[in-house]
Order: C-alpha cells, then sequence, then structure tokens
C-alpha cells in the first residue's frame, strides 16, 4: 500500500506544508533577511577591505569584485537559513496532536516528512530568488550562460534537499522546538570556515585543511565557477557527492526517528 | 470484517514503562456495531489502550485483534480500519475547517468528487458551514471537537476509538457529541470509548468496563454494574411525622429525613424487595414514593473503593 499511495500522500502533504508557509510567513521572511543582511554588512562594511586582498586582482580588487567574490557563499547560507527554519518547523508540527491522527491512518507515514521536505525546496527557491535580486541589485554582473545559471538551479535545489533531509531529522530528534532552533545552527557557522567569504589560502593550515575538505567548500567553489562561467573541475562530483550523502544519511534518520515506536 | 468476528478482541494485554506497570492482562470483547466504554480515572490505563488498539504503542504482551487483524503484525490493516479521536485535538490549525476535512478525504484516498461532496457533507451535519474557511486555531472548543470528530468519520472507519471525547466541554456540546456517537452506532459503526464521566459511559454504552490500576475490575451492561452493588432504594415520602415515625420503627435498616417526612428504605430494585416495603404502607398515610437504583458513582465507589475522579478538577495529563 505504502509504494502506491506514497506519491499521492507525498502530494497532499505538501500542499499542507505550502498552506503553513502562506499562512505564517513571517518565518519565512526572517529566513530570507538573514542572508540579505550578511550580503549588506558584508558588502558595504568588509567589502572595500576584502576586495582588495582578493587573489587574482593584483591588489586592484574593489567592492563590485567582493560581491562577486561572495555571491555564491550567501545563496548557500540562504539554503542553510530555509533548511534551519526546517528544523524549527518539523518539531513544531511534531507537538500537534494531527501528526498522532496521521501514525494511526493508513498512509505512506514518511509522507509526512517528504512534505516538509518538498515544501522547504520550493520555500528554499522563493527565498534564492530574492537573495539573487539583491545580489543583482548591488552590481553582481557575470558572464554565465544559460547553462551556468540552470546548473547553478540545479545544484541549489540539491543543496536545499539535502540540507532539508538533515535538519527534518534534527527537528525529530529534538526534544523541544527550542532545541530544533539552536541544533542546526552549525549549518549557517560553517560556511564561514569555507571559501565562502575568503580563499582558504589566507587560513592557518589546521583551519586551511578543514575548510578545504568540509563539503561546504565544494558546493561554494561549484555554484561560484558556475555562476561566473568557469569551468567547475573536480568540485563539481565533490559537491554533488556530499549533497547526495546527505539526503541519503538524512533521509533514512528522519525516517528511523519518525516511525520508531512508541510515538512522542 | 466478517459478521462472525468481533470488532475488538484483547487477552491478556498487558503494557509497563520499566518496573511502573500500566495494563497488567486486560482480556476485552467488543461485538460489532455495538458501544463499549471504558470507564476509568485518570492513570487507569484507558489511553494507553487506546493507544495499543490503534497501533500508536506496542503492547508487552497479549493476543490484540482490532477489525480482524493483529495490531503487531498488520497493522496497516488495522489502520485502514479504524477512525481515532484523541483527548488532544488532532486538527491543523493552521488550517480552515474545510482544508483539514479536504486534507483527510484526500490521504483516504478519495476521488476528487467524491472528496468534494464529503467535505460539503461533513461540513453541514457537525455544523461548521459558517466556519468552514477560517482557521481552525479561531474555533472555539466545542467547534474543535466537532472538527476532530469530522475529520475522523469522513474517511467512514467501521471502528471509532474515542478517548474521553467530552472532555472539558459544555453540556450542550456534550449532548451534540452523544448524538453524532448514536447516529454512527446507528450506521452500524463499532464505537470504543474513554471516559471518565460516569453518566456519558451510561448514555452511550451498550457494556461498560471499569478499569482500575490496569485492570478491569468490573465488566458489563450499565444496569448489570449497578445491580452489583448496593445503594438502590426507595424513597417514601409520609403525610405527617407520627407516621414517618411509625414506619421508621418497622424498617430498622432505614434513614429517616425528618425534615422532609421522608424514609429511605434500601432496596435491590427487583419486585419482591418493592413489594416487601409496600405492603408495610398505608395507602392514605403516604404522599409519594420514588425507586432509585445504584448511579454509577456508586458502582464505581464499591468496585474501587474510591469515588470516581470528579471531573471537573481534572489534571490534565502529561
Amino acid at each position: 500500500m505504502s509504494t502506491t499511495y506514497a506519491v499521492r500522500d507525498s502530494a497532499t502533504m505538501l500542499r499542507r506544508n505550502l498552506l503553513h508557509i502562506r499562512r505564517y510567513p513571517s518565518l519565512s521572511i526572517m529566513l530570507v533577511a538573514q542572508p540579505i543582511l550578511f550580503l549588506l554588512l558584508f558588502v558595504y562594511v568588509f567589502g572595500g577591505t576584502m576586495g582588495a586582498g582578493l587573489p587574482g586582482h593584483e591588489g586592484a580588487g574593489d567592492r563590485s569584485d567582493y560581491l562577486v567574490y561572495i555571491a555564491p557563499g550567501i545563496l548557500i547560507m540562504t539554503v542553510a537559513s530555509v533548511a534551519l527554519g526546517t528544523a524549527i518547523s518539523t518539531a513544531t508540527d511534531m507537538t500537534t496532536g494531527i501528526i498522532a491522527r496521521f501514525r494511526t491512518m493508513d498512509i505512506a507515514r514518511v509522507s509526512v516528512l517528504t512534505g516538509h521536505v518538498l515544501g522547504a525546496v520550493i520555500k528554499t527557491g522563493f527565498a534564492v530568488v530574492i537573495v539573487t535580486s539583491f545580489v543583482l541589485l548591488l552590481g553582481f554582473r557575470s558572464d554565465a550562460g544559460p547553462l551556468g545559471w540552470l546548473g547553478a538551479i540545479a545544484l541549489l535545489i540539491l543543496t536545499a534537499f539535502s540540507l532539508t533531509w538533515l535538519t527534518v531529522g534534527m527537528g525529530l530528534a529534538a526534544d523541544s522546538v527550542e532545541t530544533a532552533s539552536n541544533t542546526p545552527m552549525f549549518l549557517m557557522i560553517l560556511p564561514f570556515v569555507s571559501s565562502a567569504f575568503v580563499p582558504t589560502d589566507a587560513m592557518p593550515a589546521g583551519l586551511r585543511y578543514f575548510a578545504e575538505h568540509q563539503p561546504f567548500t565544494p558546493i561554494i567553489e561549484t555554484l561560484r565557477a558556475l555562476i561566473t562561467g568557469a569551468p567547475t573541475g573536480s568540485d563539481l562530483w565533490l559537491a554533488i557527492g556530499w549533497c547526495v550523502l546527505a539526503s541519503v544519511l538524512g533521509y533514512l534518520w528522519s525516517r528511523r526517528l519518525f516511525l520508531r515506536v512508541p510515538a512522542k | 470484517m466478517t459478521d462472525t468476528n468481533p470488532a475488538i478482541e484483547v487477552a491478556g494485554l498487558t503494557k509497563s514503562y520499566g518496573d511502573h506497570s500500566v495494563l497488567a492482562g486486560v482480556d476485552l470483547t467488543v461485538p460489532e456495531g455495538s458501544v463499549y466504554a471504558l470507564l476509568g480515572p485518570n492513570g487507569a490505563g484507558k489511553t494507553t489502550i487506546v493507544n495499543i488498539l490503534s497501533t500508536l504503542l506496542t503492547p508487552d504482551d497479549g493476543e490484540i485483534r482490532v477489525a480482524g487483524f493483529d495490531v503487531r503484525r498488520e497493522p496497516a490493516g488495522v489502520r485502514a480500519a479504524i477512525g481515532v479521536t484523541g483527548q488532544f485535538s488532532a486538527i491543523d490549525e493552521l488550517l480552515t475547517g474545510r482544508e483539514n476535512l479536504r486534507l483527510m478525504a484526500d490521504l483516504a484516498h478519495l476521488d476528487r468528487t467524491a472528496a468534494t461532496t464529503s467535505v460539503t457533507v461533513m461540513l453541514e451535519r457537525f455544523d461548521l458551514v459558517e466556519a468552514a474557511d477560517r482557521r481552525a486555531q479561531t474555533y472555539s472548543g466545542g467547534m474543535k471537537r466537532r472538527l476532530d470528530l469530522a475529520m475522523t468519520l469522513i474517511a467512514r472507519p467501521r471502528l471509532i476509538f474515542l478517548d474521553e471525547p467530552t472532555a472539558g466541554l459544555d453540556p450542550r456540546s456534550r449532548r451534540d457529541l452523544w448524538a453524532i456517537v448514536r447516529e454512527q452506532v446507528a450506521d452500524g459503526v463499532t464505537v470504543l470509548l474513554t471516559t471518565q464521566y460516569l453518566d456519558e459511559a451510561d448514555h452511550l454504552a451498550d457494556r461498560i468496563g471499569v478499569l482500575d490500576g490496569g485492570l478491569l475490575v468490573a465488566e458489563g451492561t450499565a444496569a448489570e454494574l449497578k445491580r452489583r452493588v448496593p445503594g438502590g432504594h426507595v424513597s417514601v415520602q409520609f403525610t405527617d411525622a407520627a407516621r414517618l415515625t411509625a414506619a421508621a420503627a418497622a424498617h430498622p435498616g432505614a434513614a429517616t429525613i425528618g425534615e422532609a417526612l421522608t424514609l429511605q428504605l434500601p432496596n435491590d430494585g427487583s419486585v419482591a424487595g418493592l413489594r416487601r416495603v409496600l405492603d408495610g404502607l398505608d395507602d392514605d398515610g403516604v404522599v409519594g414514593l420514588t425507586v432509585e437504583s445504584a448511579d454509577l458513582d456508586d458502582v464505581f465507589l464499591a468496585l474501587t473503593g474510591r469515588t470516581a475522579e470528579a471531573p471537573a478538577s481534572e489534571e490534565v495529563p502529561a
């Protein structure tokens, strides 16, 4: 039964989650505001100095060069920010009585979770469009062709999908909504220790090793290549690999938490 | 589900959390199309039984079949047959009443037309038409409960579990809910309900199981349970104090209520017992006579050694 109706039940649950997003927009607004604030802060406060330090510009880099440099990092932070919100909304949802009702119904149970994930991916789409508009408004221009932008969209969706499965798991594992809003914070911190805001060459050896090998760096490097029209190289496969790994682990973990008996 | 199978069959059900035993071996059978009430105070294990029968919890031990399916081995079959309305409202407060019902219709895999029709019918039946397009979080307690029950019934389950369905409702909403339950029963639906309201069990149930400390301490129809305990009496009101005194002297076990000129004689409710009382009375000396049987409060007190918890001071279980 569960396979026959898995798609239909997931679509039903997705509709439910989209209604939630529409009815409770303040959370979504907060989640989009955060990366936009970072964008403005980094471009206008640090941008002049940081731009001058960018490699490849012979010390003549400026604010607009720095905007181009951090654009992919800001977009990935947007994805992470929405994923963080999903941990909160999943944990909140689990405290409501309707979840117990779902558990007593003959439905594809994991659809409760796929509804959250698909809803979050769509929400991420909107958030990315808004943040990208800001990036363009601040003067971002690139030589990337349509293929590059399509690739960027695909990568952002994949990243959103994988981070969301992880944060759905965090939302389920959390014993309270407060915990659920704290545990995924590392997703917002990790981009700072990657190539998002400064090239990893500038970091001390140990930190640099971490920055170069953590998942956000290949994802951000691939996105940077795609939106600036540069070749992606091996980072592309690393990025896809990390995303697939996170999706599978996040899915299995979330599923196990949700199906565990006794229900909480 | 065939006619020969009871809707619910439970034998030797046990459940404990660590050292704390919640259910200590419960046996119960609910025939199809009947209403069974589990009566008991907070902590007696009522909700645990409902959670196990509705596949939310796994039992430690026992043979448990619901709608012909084993709850442990065939939970999907059980889920397809049942509807559950728990103690805490299982509605989506961010959705409107209509959207909540539509959600349930879709999850019950009704086709588009059937879903739309069912939603309209339920909104009307449950008196939610005006509120249909308002968010459920703006509903009153009674409206939320009606929506909750409508969501349970929209899939037309053959067996419904109602866990304290009227807790916290005003008397009018309670009666509305009782009427809805009776309609379901008239359609052949089997109902298992839990309650700590004794009158609710009395009004709705064909059979009542009294649950205390994880055990069924008594089972039967309301009348059978009342017969099992003392507490029934005949009240006789006299024309004057002299006759009252005389009658009281003739019945040493009776209680005199002097100012009301009334004598209360213990009575088991049988015809013979009643005749014995009547035989000792003068026709013209008596102005009124009432036969009162024990109510379920008496039953509860006699069976468990405690009064049933007053619903008004009900604690919200964690």
